[in-house]
């Protein structure tokens, strides 16, 4: 199965972007693939590399440079980016900043959205 | 499931005011609906209060957004439901509910769709995903 993933809030304060990446890396190893991965609302801030987290937690940053260094399209919302003083500068590696559009394009390509988040 | 079209279906759970989870999402529905895919609007539980008309922003110090709810129609979102029971349960009926657009031909005002439960229940299960906001 063709997978998407919207995670809606920020890291460490919540757990939906760690069930998020539990989540997509279980269903690699299924076999199912990653259409890309969507940050949204206070999602955006999953991926700044200002994050320092002590060095015996997880760097959930780094975790998701890590997935889209293995190809799967990772997108931060341009919108929600701006509101929140995400730019392009602050973002880790094979991360992107882009539009809607490329949610949209996420949830009509993908067989399923699985959605994190309150 | 195996339609081109893809069938996308919005839910409104959340208090329209108080954090940013609907206003957001109501811009992914703007934008979502110049796709080609089947879009349709639930709200229900406490975002039957974003299909409130009059709402003032003012006091939050906030933009509001029901003037974009008022032109729904226009970006071509027609299927906007509100479920019964949130309604009857928060107060409101359907003189409460904001205008989404015009009818082309009647000039009528267009407002949401009262439905029952059950009937929601059965549009669910036909989306290819779900959205909720």
């Amino acid at each position: 199965m063709k997978f998407a993933v919207l995670v809606y809030e920020g890291p460490y304060n919540h757990e939906a972007s760690d069930s998020a990446y539990n989540f997509i890396n279980a269903a690699l190893e299924k076999g199912h693939e990653c259409r890309g991965i969507f940050f949204y609302h206070d999602g955006v801030y999953n991926v700044t590399k200002l994050m320092e987290p002590p060095q015996d937690d997880r760097h959930i940053a780094n975790r998701w440079s890590e997935l889209g260094a293995k190809g799967i399209d990772i997108v931060v919302c341009i919108a929600a980016a701006k509101r929140r003083g995400i730019v392009d500068d602050v973002l880790v590696d094979n991360v992107r900043i882009s539009g809607l559009g490329q949610l949209t394009m996420m949830a009509i390509e993908a067989d399923k959205m699985v959605v994190f988040g309150d | 499931m195996s339609d081109d079209i893809k069938k996308i279906m919005f839910t409104v759970r959340k208090a329209p005011h108080g954090s940013i989870y609907v206003y957001e999402g109501l811009e992914v529905k703007l934008i979502m609906a110049a796709y080609d895919a089947d879009i349709s609007v639930v709200f229900m539980d406490d975002g039957v209060n974003a299909l409130r008309a009059g709402q003032d922003t003012k006091e939050l110090g906030i933009k509001g957004f029901e003037a974009t709810y008022g032109v729904l129609v226009d970006y071509e979102i027609e299927k906007v439901y509100v479920d019964r029971k949130s309604m009857e349960d928060r107060g409101m009926t359907e003189a409460d509910l904001l205008v989404i657009g015009e009818d082309e031909d009647t000039e009528e005002d267009i407002r949401p769709t009262i439905i029952d439960a059950d009937e929601i229940a059965k549009m669910m299960a036909e989306q290819h995903n779900i959205m909720p906001f």
